[in-house]
């Protein structure tokens, strides 16, 4: 479908953080990235970002905006998608940090707020334990270490090529097909993060 | 598991670095961009870009200077210095800052601290505070005070009511400089790293006193006399006796202290 190299990376924003680091990040492993709120610049992507930090309810933006049926036409479509922190969150059935706000319900299950006796938010470098066949992941290492910045996750299940343990193991990244979302931060886990957005953007 | 941040501080000055850590091998010592990547090959685990400029001329300097050292940068970069409203923050985000630090100006006016977190995420918003143990007091530690401009100015505050206020008004870490071990190499203040690290749920930064290997792993630690923190500011490693963020961390794995190696 895409000659190589003409690959258009759509990265969304809807208001949730700044997208600079990230479409920085996808620019240095070879991207070619255009940011957008539009839903029309979605339905022409090669490939989608969705990235996002903070509340679960800004989320809301994309279904009022018409970006979530865009991109749910694109996946549908077999368009690669990659999304990032909130934007792996968004990939559930929703999150109980803002229950009225669906999420795509592309995986089964909600996102919790963690259960632990350690510090929430869950803020800094841990460890990845991989499972074996994950496109996204290829070439990283058992153990290597990813940024995060968060207080809600979704478990463990069925799609889960990797976990992350705090207060119990918890999905750092999710695979099934062309969709793919990670709970770190890829664009800020050094050159561990860069070979997973090498490895998205390669697809 | 969860790591301890060692974090590399840049002192800058109209886009030239001042003081901290130099690499020898680097052609320009004063770059803040070179040195940023430069301590994030070395193993530094975030960077942090304080901008100390007074002039007016020096601050129009300084986003350049923020987009010129972020675009090598593939690790989370915090830009702190006269950072007072929601646009100046806005500025240093779209030059690719991840985080702000705020010091007097949230202070001034609380509000500030909700308003950037409202925007880009609590996790983007790091109140950074300067406190000073109230000695006459009976309860020096606890009773500690919290000072704003650059030191100057006392407040009232306890420090510990400040850093949980900061808490609720939504600052995502805690960047805490003892006054009184500042500049001292004699080990960090972990009693009132400790009495604020328990007090919130929120990371706390230690920072100020740092002397050696053995004074990151006390604050970093977790035991009865030790700091609790989760990250340690390191703004000049090589008077720590190693090279690197990386023989920092090495030497703190020995101690116990878990880190992000290799790195």
């Amino acid at each position: 479908m895409n000659t190589p190299g003409s690959s258009k990376i759509v990265v969304v924003d809807y208001r949730a953080g700044n997208p600079t680091s990230v479409v920085k990040a996808l620019r240095a492993v070879g991207g070619d990235v255009e940011v957008t709120d539009k839903p029309e610049t979605v339905e022409s992507a090669s490939m989608i970002v969705l990235p996002g930090v903070g509340h679960f309810a800004a989320t809301r933006f994309l279904e009022e905006r018409g970006l979530a049926a865009a991109i749910r036409s694109r996946i549908t479509q077999g368009v690669p998608f990659l999304g990032i922190c909130v934007g792996l969150q968004w990939l559930f059935e929703g999150s109980t940090e803002a229950p009225e706000v669906a999420g795509a319900g592309v995986f089964a299950g909600c996102c919790e707020r963690f259960v632990t006796d350690e510090k929430v938010p869950h803020v800094g470098w841990n460890s990845l334990s991989i499972r074996f066949g994950s496109r996204l992941m290829k070439g990283v290492e058992e153990g290597a270490y990813v940024y995060y910045t968060h207080s809600y996750r979704a478990s463990k299940q069925n799609d889960t090529v990797a976990i992350t343990e705090y207060g119990g193991a918890f999905a750092a990244a999710v695979e099934a097909g062309n969709v793919m979302g990670v709970q770190f931060h890829p664009e800020k886990s050094g050159t561990v993060g860069l070979t997973i957005l090498k490895n998205f953007v390669a697809m | 598991m969860l790591t301890k941040r060692i974090i590399a501080c840049l002192d800058v000055k109209d886009g030239r670095v001042v003081k901290g850590v130099q690499f020898l091998d680097l052609v320009d010592a004063g770059d803040p961009a070179a040195l940023a990547v430069a301590h994030a090959e070395a193993g530094a685990d975030e960077i942090v870009l304080l901008d100390i400029t007074a002039t007016h001329e020096g601050r129009g300097t300084l986003i350049d200077t923020v987009r010129r050292t972020s675009r090598g940068l593939f690790i989370p970069f915090t830009v702190g210095g006269g950072i007072r409203t929601l646009d100046d923050a806005t500025s240093v985000f779209d030059a690719g800052a991840d985080k702000v630090s705020i010091n007097s100006a949230a202070v001034a006016r609380p509000e500030l601290i909700g308003e950037i977190g409202a925007r880009f995420g609590a996790q983007a918003v790091i109140v950074a505070i300067d406190g000073r143990r109230k000695s006459e007091s009976s309860d020096p530690v606890r009773n500690a005070e919290v000072f704003i401009g650059g030191g100057r100015k006392s407040t009232g505050l306890r420090v510990i009511d400040w850093a949980r206020e900061a808490e609720q008004r939504g600052a995502g870490e805690i960047l805490l400089t003892s006054m009184d071990a500042d500049g001292t190499r004699s080990g960090f203040d972990c009693e009132l790293t400790a009495s604020v690290s328990q007090a919130i749920a929120i990371p706390v930064i230690a920072s100020g006193g740092a002397g050696n290997v053995e004074h990151f792993a006390e604050v970093l630690g977790r035991g009865d006399r030790q700091g609790k923190a989760d990250a340690a500011l390191a703004a000049s490693i090589f008077h720590f006796g190693v090279s690197s963020a990386r023989e920092l961390k090495t030497e703190l794995a020995q101690l116990g202290v878990p880190v992000r190696l290799p790195c």
